[in-house]
């Protein structure tokens, strides 16, 4: 290891001012985008706007495109990891035919034992 | 944890010090993403099933205040950065400075949510006996603070949503019991990182952080960016379903 190898990064705050002002916008995106009847892709277009959102903040807000290898790796496991449980719950439940064999989830007709009000 | 920022032996270099305790950081933020991941699974299975509930539970939620706590948190993750900046060009006066308005900032979206928090139960839209989601459309002089234009709509929406799925009252609790948890969660966490703000401040005040040894800054603005990320993803989640109409 030489002395002078890998120095810390240090973001600019003209970097910091483009990110908050490009959140900013895309929230104002975001916000729009819902009252546009995209039918089941409003949550499509939402989600993307937030991880678009998200991946900024870890970038440059959180350092990682400056992090060490072993930083990333962690969070790439992670994010994986995240989706290896959404994508493993959300194919059973898509493709799931309960005791009936009625397709799950069925949203009409469907109740709660103790929804009866009085 | 070393306070004037000494070289441990098991490292070589302050750097590899510092990335080391980053390193555990992240690890940590790793677990608080499958802890949140888990909760959101659930939110958007039960959305799925009950969309007509949920999508009317999200309209009842007020967007201008969702919005403006949207803008406010992000501004607070901007001042944040600037005083991890500050620490890392060895700026001192700033740090203070930047931490104070990132704790203000914090506390305004506190008091939002309070204000949030509080229609919600005038509205009696917390999960409970008195619960009722058609309460401001059969009540309009009790909720003077919602718009009598959006209140027509609701109307009209409750007896869409109602023809759709008869027991939209008991699953309209379902999203407001996810509502509450989940926002909940959220502002515990925040609360969390303003009592490590603070403690920040009083140590920054002192002029403990240096270009050389500014870890704890950087930890705590790590979190306090991921606490910024759950909130990016709850907003569209809880606020802004099926908002066109």
């Amino acid at each position: 290891m030489s002395e002078h190898e890998h120095t810390e990064h240090i973001v600019a705050p003209g970097t910091y001012l483009a990110i908050i002002t490009t959140l900013l916008i895309l929230t104002g995106l975001t916000v729009a985008a819902a009252y546009v009847n995209l039918g089941r892709f409003n949550i499509v277009v939402a989600l993307a706007i937030a991880t678009v959102k998200a991946t900024l903040v870890v970038l440059f807000f959180m350092h990682a495109k400056y992090s060490p290898k072993r930083t990333k790796l962690v969070i790439m496991a992670g994010i994986f990891w995240l989706i290896i449980l959404l994508f493993m719950t959300l194919s059973d439940y898509a493709s799931r035919v309960d005791y009936r064999g009625v397709r799950y989830p069925m949203t009409q007709n469907i109740s709660l034992g103790s929804s009866q009000r009085s | 944890m070393h306070r004037t920022g000494a070289l441990y032996g098991q490292f070589k270099t302050l750097e590899q010090q510092k990335d080391t305790a980053s390193l555990g950081m992240w690890i940590f933020l790793v677990t608080e993403v499958m802890f949140f991941g888990g909760i959101m699974l659930a939110y958007t299975i039960n959305r799925h099933t009950y969309f007509h509930a949920f999508a009317m539970g999200s309209n009842t939620l007020s967007l201008k205040l969702g919005g403006f706590n949207t803008v406010v948190l992000l501004a607070s993750s901007f001042t944040m950065a600037m005083a991890v900046w500050s620490a890392q060009v060895g700026k001192k006066k700033l740090i203070p400075l930047f931490l104070t308005l990132t704790i203000v900032l914090g506390f305004v979206f506190f008091g939002v949510k309070y204000v949030e928090y509080a229609q919600k139960f005038h509205h009696h839209l917390v999960p409970g006996k008195s619960f009722d989601i058609s309460y401001c459309v059969n009540h309009p002089n009790q909720c003077e603070d919602v718009d009598g234009a959006e209140l027509d709509v609701e109307r009209e929406e409750i007896a869409k949503a109602l023809a759709a799925d008869p027991d939209l009252n008991a699953h309209a609790q379902l999203y407001y019991s996810a509502y509450f948890g989940m926002t909940g969660l959220h502002a515990l966490h925040m609360v969390i990182g303003a009592g490590l703000l603070l403690w920040l401040l009083r140590n920054s005040l002192s002029g403990l952080y240096t270009p050389e040894w500014n870890t704890p800054v950087d930890l705590v603005g790590l979190y306090w960016h991921f606490v910024d990320i759950v909130w990016i993803y709850l907003f569209p989640l809880l606020y802004l379903i099926d908002r066109h109409k």
